[in-house]
């Protein structure tokens, strides 16, 4: 038997970790170097979440996907061009700042608000899903607060899987330390759960996908509500690239026995 | 709450040996120190099934000792956990929340910090300045340093395992002040723990020594043909040889979901780098990898690297790891079990 569910992934955009980044330090604090220009893309976690979400929602009829993403419209845009090929959702955009350096605290509590008003949305059918952490700020902290706000006291981070039951009740698997899972049967939404890398490959770019939901995701974003972040007394004393270049030994000319020797040296010294 | 006065809680829980877990008894050494620098008073708060058995390893500290005990606390859970935090956090009347950065209470203490109108730092790697309280971490995935500080209070940190010593003191008789907690409705039942389905436990926090898997251990090699089989031998003799914790890139643990040879011991909990871990090992040894930046910023705390790879130009060679050998993997790590089995005989 199928369960209803409304799921609502939460997800940021992220610079292509691919990009050289250089902090620098604005009047509003800190941020990158050409940010707005940087290539980005959807948070790694966050776009587990997303497939993992889109998987279970189609394995349920008549559930519904909600995207609910925090940045620059003109950067959501670029973003959703390349994401709308790979599940269906409905966006739900806000326009505010992008980065790693606005605290936390502000960020959920914009997505709540969001969240709460989301036309059609059951809170008693709610997963709130998104990634354990992000590739920007990594706190892990913005999902938690997020249900901490909507109410919801079954809280799940660094899930790899969740297998649903009849009764709507699921299981859940969260990492925890020395590379084991913790095993957990929840009885049923509302539930928060923060994804790691889960199960499921990154889907195939679907254009017939992608054009059904750009139909929605063009108007959602002219109609984006603008977000002001606030500090929350955070300040930042320094903010600095570290000193990570090292100078490298480059061995060509050495034979695998004498690799192997002066490997076998190393890993014995102290 | 302003910082002037501050009083510091250190939270700290369980483990299945009902002691404390070391990155809890790490948070307690942070807490002892930032209590000195501070002139504040300290206060540990426990939450374990069985507070009081551990409890007397904490005697040395002179800290104020505060537990939540019970069955319901065994283990690890939000609903309960966060209420058990709570009331803590609430006794103490903290202002600074010491927080161990373990799966259990990184699961709710941002949680709890939003239940008492207070804020949350994660990650943090190091406690500085010299009357206010100069946190430090990474973002963008280790690839640029933060200090940074908060006017409001309570402020809870989260402090990443591995950046302290862990606190052994003298043990003797403690006395523990229990504290009740009020349980919500309970929804979600822990079932345990369950490890990777694989021949054996490759992810050892706390070895000496990382050695990551990349992707050639599965392409062609010089005879034309794939030898994963032969690279999955040649892996785990080497872990078992030197009980190293095996991280891997991310394209080769992809590469099971996109149906080409894999490592059936590898799974997504051994990725490092940009969507994997960053852990924290003395020497990490990098075979068959490229070591291109979304990976080598899961190695920000690997002090010492060496990497054995094909390319010469390969992102290692760029300044990211100490000594790169260019070669073969597969005959240099065969040789290089053989002569660690040799070493034990």
């Amino acid at each position: 038997m199928a369960n209803v569910l409304h799921i609502v992934v939460c997800a940021g955009i992220v610079p292509d970790p691919l990009q050289t980044l250089e902090p620098v330090t604005g009047p509003t604090g800190p941020g990158l170097k050409n940010e707005m220009v940087l290539p980005a893309v959807l948070d790694p976690w966050a776009a587990s979440a997303l497939y993992e979400a889109a998987a279970l929602a189609q394995k349920n009829p008549g559930s519904k996907l909600w995207l609910v993403s925090l940045g620059p419209k003109a950067k959501l845009q670029q973003v959703m061009m390349t994401v709308a090929q790979k599940a269906a959702f409905e966006l739900v955009p806000i326009d505010g700042p992008i980065g790693g350096f606005p605290d936390a605290h502000s960020t959920a509590a914009v997505l709540a608000e969001t969240i709460a008003a989301i036309p059609g949305l059951d809170r008693t059918k709610l997963l709130l899903f998104g990634g354990w952490e992000s590739a920007t700020r990594g706190a892990g902290v913005t999902l938690q607060l997020v249900g901490e706000r909507l109410g919801i006291t079954d809280q799940f981070q660094g899930v790899d899987q969740v297998d649903l039951h009849d009764d709507g009740s699921f299981e859940v698997l969260e990492r925890v330390e020395a590379g084991k899972h913790q095993a957990s049967v929840c009885a049923g939404a509302p539930a928060v759960l923060g994804w790691a890398t889960g199960n499921l490959a990154e889907p195939r770019n679907n254009p017939q996908i992608g054009m059904g939901n750009m139909r929605t995701i063009m108007p959602a974003l002219q109609k984006a509500k603008a977000a002001k972040l606030e500090a929350n007394g955070l300040s930042y004393v320094s903010v600095s690239l570290p000193k990570q270049q090292r100078t490298t030994r480059v061995v060509k000319d050495l034979t695998p026995d004498e690799i192997a020797a002066e490997l076998v040296a190393w890993i014995g010294a102290e | 709450m302003t910082p002037k006065n501050d009083k510091i809680l250190v939270l700290i829980h369980g483990d299945e040996s009902a002691s404390f877990t070391r990155a809890s008894l790490e948070a307690v050494t942070a807490g002892i120190e930032l209590a000195a620098r501070l002139s504040a008073p300290l206060t540990i708060g426990i939450v374990a099934a069985d507070s009081t058995t551990a409890a007397g390893s904490l005697a040395s500290t002179g800290a104020r000792l505060l537990a939540v005990s019970g069955e319901a606390f065994a283990q690890p859970r939000y609903a309960s956990d966060a209420a058990a935090v709570e009331a803590l956090c609430r006794a103490a009347e903290a202002t600074i929340i010491l927080v161990p950065g373990t799966s259990r209470f990184t699961r709710v203490a941002a949680g709890v910090a939003h239940r008492l109108g207070g804020f949350i730092d994660t990650h943090i790697t190091a406690l500085g300045g010299t009357e206010t309280i100069e946190a430090t971490r990474w973002f963008y995935r280790q690839r640029i340093e933060a200090v940074l500080t908060r006017e409001v209070r309570p402020w809870f940190l989260v402090l990443d395992a591995g950046t302290h010593a862990a606190f052994a003191g003298e043990s003797g008789s403690a006395k523990v002040e229990e504290i009740s907690v009020q349980l919500p409705e309970i929804r979600t039942t822990v079932r345990g723990l369950r490890a990777p389905a694989t021949d054996a436990q490759t992810i050892r926090p706390d070895a000496k020594m990382l050695l990551v898997a990349g992707a050639g251990w599965t392409k062609k090699q010089p005879d034309g043909q794939i030898h994963a089989a032969e690279a999955g031998e040649l892996i785990l003799g080497f872990l078992h040889a030197t009980s190293a914790s095996l991280g891997s890139s991310k394209s080769l643990v992809d590469q099971g979901g996109e149906g080409e040879p894999v490592l059936p011991f590898l799974t997504h909990m051994n990725q490092i780098g940009q969507t994997g871990s960053t852990p924290r090992h003395a020497k990490g040894l990098s075979t068959c990898c490229h070591g291109e930046e979304p990976h080598v910023v899961g190695w920000r705390f690997i002090a010492d690297r060496r990497a054995i790879s094909l390319d010469p130009n390969c992102g290692w060679s760029r300044g990211k790891a100490d000594v790169v050998y260019v070669a073969d993997a597969f005959p240099v790590m065969a040789k290089v079990n053989a002569l660690l089995e040799s070493a034990k005989k």
